[in-house]
């Protein structure tokens, strides 16, 4: 193979997951999360992870993230095996997670200063940090503190600290779960131009039908736990850049909100037990 | 002719709503400020009544009056020095909060990373576990002999006291602290790669900094309630060797005023601890 085909390879498979694993230990005994998780992302590529609560959809990103270590199973990410996390796979966690004490500016230099901080100067560091408030929207908030700001300003923080350390891997674990619907789509929005600009590579845990459907160029759909595993896999062939108001009647809009609808409702609908 | 009256007429009534307005205002704030004066003020003034009542009824106590002349008296000459048994209050005073200062010094010199170790390791946390808490709820003179043992001076023997009964707070508050620190803050230490000593100044130490302070206020306290018995004990200059002297001279005025003086101590003491905490209150 010559290095042109190896590249190929990696952009193709720029995150993989074969037959992954992921068991906890409990009181009750041991309990798999979930089961021979079999995945490839292209570089440049947005997936999401769709499925019921408790369908173990969490857990495959923080393998990803390496918060979580696999019990079998190999996750690769640009060529290299997944050990621990690390910034080029950096997170937005559903509740933010920002530090309290710093201000949106110092949640930000932190993350900045610890990717970048060896190599380059402060005042280039800087340059940084204020540019990832300016791709968020938010240069005004910069010497706020986190409690001094709305939850979707927070979780605009929490994506601008995720993008200023330049990731291979942008992780999304639902990123607006925990916000208004209006808010939502605000930012949604936003995420569609800021994905169109920087050309990120994402993916993204959600429950959110739509939100998948709307963001994404797959959807992979989880069975239901415990043992869950990838159910299926949907292409979203709409054209980007994606209008929300124009996609209300586009044909394969409406075919990708079914299918995904349809598998999470029909197919795979949520024991009764559970719900 | 009508048009012109009309429209004075509206335009008074869109320059009164403000005038209202503002008048409104100002009485919420002028109530609000009475709400906060008076029932503090009428409380204090009960008391000195039921306090004059008593003295009226036995003669042995003296009334609010008197105890004033007489710490008017005293607080004209805090500091003056009549040999190493008689110092004027304010050297009193000082020579506590120098003790109180030292033992907590101590105090929270081993409690804060022993707490924090304590808050981070499991193991060492259940190893202690079954010595603090046999150790904690001993009264703090029971320590006094040990003392007064080991250093064999009584000086030193109060800081003691001071010390061993003012570490729990401050350990155990750390240690919660530390236990308590949110996951999710963890995680983006681990996400950043942050270092060992970064993950303590950036993450650790200002999470755990509320839960210090309330540590640090919780034993202050226990310190300057604890002094005024070890110092009746050990003797020397202090406010709590200063009542047991003025027990023994009968004079009653002045351990009234011991007591005030004790209560406004502790009162500032705490609420500068508020204070300072309130600079380290994120949410």
């Amino acid at each position: 193979m010559n290095a042109a085909t190896v590249s190929q390879l990696h952009d193709t498979r720029f995150v993989e997951l074969s037959r992954v694993n992921k068991a906890f230990a409990t009181k009750k005994g041991v309990f798999l999360a979930v089961q021979d998780v079999n995945l490839s992302i292209k570089k440049g590529e947005f997936v999401s992870i769709i499925g019921h609560s408790g369908c173990g959809k969490s857990t495959v990103l923080n393998l990803i993230a390496g918060l979580l270590d696999a019990s079998s199973g190999t996750l690769i990410c640009n060529g290299r095996e997944i050990a621990g996390p690390g910034p080029e796979r950096s997170v937005v966690f559903q509740n933010h997670s920002l530090l309290p004490w710093l201000t949106c500016f110092g949640n930000i230099y932190l993350a900045v200063e610890q990717v970048f901080g060896k190599k380059e100067g402060k005042e280039r560091l800087k340059q940084r940090t204020h540019a990832a408030l300016e791709l968020v929207g938010l240069a005004h908030a910069a010497d706020k503190r986190p409690n001094e700001v709305s939850g979707g300003m927070k979780q605009r923080v929490g994506i601008a600290r995720a993008l200023a350390m330049e990731p291979k891997v942008l992780l999304m674990d639902e990123p607006f779960g925990a916000l208004d619907a209006l808010t939502r789509a605000h930012l949604q929005d936003e995420l569609i131009r800021i994905v169109g600009e920087t050309g990120s590579t994402v993916v993204m845990v959600t429950h959110d039908v739509d939100e998948a459907v709307l963001l994404s160029d797959r959807i992979v759909m989880m069975t239901n736990g415990p043992a869950a595993t990838v159910g299926e896999i949907l292409d979203v062939p709409i054209p980007r850049p994606r209008k929300r108001l124009e996609l209300a009647d586009d044909p394969d809009y409406v075919a990708a909100r079914k299918a995904v609808l349809d598998f999470l409702y029909q197919r795979h609908a949520r024991p009764a037990a559970a719900a | 002719m009508m048009k012109p009256i009309i429209e004075t007429q509206v335009m008074r009534a869109v320059e009164a709503v403000p005038a209202a307005m503002l008048r409104e205002a100002r009485l919420a704030r002028v109530r609000e400020w009475i709400m906060a004066v008076v029932p503090p003020v009428l409380g204090l003034l009960v008391f000195a009544a039921i306090w004059q009542a008593v003295s009226l009824q036995n003669k042995a106590i003296p009334g609010p009056l008197p105890v004033w002349d007489a710490a008017v008296a005293l607080f004209s000459k805090p500091f003056y020095v009549n040999g190493p048994n008689d110092q004027g209050i304010g050297w009193n005073i000082l020579s506590s909060l120098q003790r109180v200062g030292l033992g907590f010094g101590l105090a929270a010199l081993i409690g804060i990373p022993a707490g924090f170790i304590i808050g981070r390791f499991k193991f060492i946390a259940a190893m202690l576990a079954p010595i603090i808490s046999l150790l904690r709820p001993v009264s703090p003179l029971a320590w006094l002999p040990i003392g007064l043992l080991v250093f064999k001076s009584a000086n030193p023997a109060s800081i003691w006291v001071i010390f061993i009964s003012s570490i729990w707070p401050i350990i155990l508050n750390t240690a919660a602290g530390v236990s308590q620190v949110p996951q999710d803050y963890l995680n983006v230490a681990r996400v950043l790669n942050l270092s060992e000593s970064k993950i303590i100044t950036k993450v650790l130490f200002p999470a755990v900094l509320p839960h210090l302070l309330t540590g640090i206020r919780l034993s202050i306290g226990v310190a300057w309630l604890v002094i005024v018995a070890a110092e009746m004990l050990t003797g020397g200059v202090g406010i709590g060797f200063w009542v047991w002297d003025e027990w023994n001279n009968l004079n009653v005025a002045h351990i009234i005023i011991a007591i005030f003086v004790v209560g406004i101590v502790g009162l500032l003491l705490e609420q500068a601890l508020i204070k300072l905490a309130s600079f380290f209150d994120y949410q």
